[in-house]
């Protein structure tokens, strides 16, 4: 008999012995691996499609709903200067369940708790359209999540996770985001994982979509079991990726291919 | 090292004790004879059909193109994560060729090449895959059959 334990042991020494992290000179946003047709997409608000939620966002942002007949806007005002930045720190550590959540989970909570609304299903047209507008006013300032020393052991336990191969495949995220990043996978660039544009529009997609989604899209490329929306692995896995592209300007709404 | 000796591999059936809907047990896998760096004899006493190895090695869900390349001008999208397909047979014997699909990470343990006919030791493995190998003894037998022909 072959000894399982062993080599198993040995695998997952040698990924996280492998995995080197990427040194801050070299980080590089998944913008700069793109064709200039799709960064000019990006870059131009009339032609990203991603815009379109973001306006959605903005009428949502001023509805009444919910038994407290409240908007966003009745509390928090012109989001312009009420959320500059926001996005740019999550997710952040929610003191009312002691663990992290993402911007997502936040803007529901607030639809449950102040708006007293049902909240929104994950990738529903609402929720991204909202979560896009809040993030839209953290554009080009830089990503700050992870400064709360209470997120400590999460961010601990989502770089673990980066780092743990899974799946039919038997892969880490870092086997293919810290070590291969300059190669192709079939012709498409992998790029290094930094989530500096979510939500974002992909052209696959042809929508906008959660980082949420894109994690549970590359968990099941390595043919592993997707963790739920809203599950805390994936949670902590974001903020790990969100703390490890700290000082990278924000850019969403993004549009990748 | 057992590595390095001869020794009878006998893969865990992990998926036939895991009862899968429908009743249907998870594939078992054959045992094979591991040589040194080799696996000298087929995994299923026959040799394999070179054309239906090239269609697998060309097919996406195979994985093998995601990350390697070769002589396959038809296909617009190669990876290059790993050796060009070109010469495998100049660069390895059969058996060599056999056991780096069957299970590369038995000759380096930090590789990101797959163990294509094993279904222990892995985390978390998808529903739809549990208890699969992602290649059958056969389609491995056909793949390892094309390679051989791929001399430059």
């Amino acid at each position: 008999m072959r000894p399982f334990g062993a080599i198993a042991a040995a695998l997952l020494t040698a990924s996280a012995v492998c995995a080197a992290e990427i040194p801050q000179a070299d980080r590089r946003s998944g913008y700069s691996f793109m064709k200039a047709d799709t960064k000019a997409m990006q870059d131009e608000d009339t032609a990203n499609p991603g815009m379109l939620w973001v306006l959605d966002g903005e009428a949502l942002w001023r509805r009444k709903l919910g038994a407290s007949n409240k908007a966003c806007a009745d509390c928090h005002g012109d989001a312009r200067t009420s959320m500059k930045g926001i996005a740019a720190r999550y997710p952040a550590f929610d003191k009312a369940t002691g663990r992290p959540v993402d911007l997502e989970q936040r803007i529901n909570s607030c639809r449950s708790n102040h708006q007293q609304a049902t909240p929104m299903p994950f990738e529903s047209r609402e929720l991204l359209a909202l979560t896009a507008f809040v993030s839209r006013q953290s554009q080009g300032m830089p990503i700050e999540t992870g400064a709360d020393p209470q997120l400590a052991p999460f961010i601990a336990r989502g770089g673990e996770r980066y780092m743990q191969r899974q799946g039919q495949l038997n892969l880490a995220c870092a086997n293919c985001h810290d070590d291969n990043w300059d190669k192709k996978l079939a012709g498409s660039a992998i790029t290094q994982g930094h989530p500096t544009g979510y939500p974002l529009y992909r052209l696959e997609w042809q929508s906008l979509g959660s980082l949420q989604r894109r994690l549970r899209a590359c968990i099941t490329g390595i043919r592993a079991q997707a963790y739920d929306y809203g599950a805390p692995e994936l949670v902590e896995l974001e903020l790990y990726l969100m703390s490890r592209a700290r000082g990278m300007a924000m850019e969403a709404p993004g549009v990748r291919p | 090292m057992a590595r390095f000796g001869f020794r009878i591999s006998a893969p865990i059936l992990a998926g036939a004790l895991l009862a899968l809907p429908g009743g249907t047990a998870a594939q078992e896998l054959r045992s094979y004879a591991v040589v040194g760096d080799a696996i000298p004899f087929s995994l299923t006493g026959a040799a394999g059909d070179a054309a239906r190895g090239r269609a697998l090695v060309v097919e996406r869900s195979s994985t093998c193109i995601l990350c390697h390349s070769g002589p396959f001008p038809e296909q617009k999208f190669q990876g290059d994560l790993a050796p060009d397909l070109s010469g495998s047979s100049s660069r390895a014997s059969e058996g060599q060729l056999r056991l780096r699909l069957v299970d590369a990470p038995r000759l380096n343990a930090a590789t990101i090449m797959p163990s294509y006919y094993r279904v222990d030791g892995l985390n978390r493995v998808g529903t739809l895959w549990r208890g699969k190998p992602i290649l059958s003894a056969e389609q491995i037998e056909d793949i390892v059959a094309y390679l051989m022909t791929l001399r430059e």
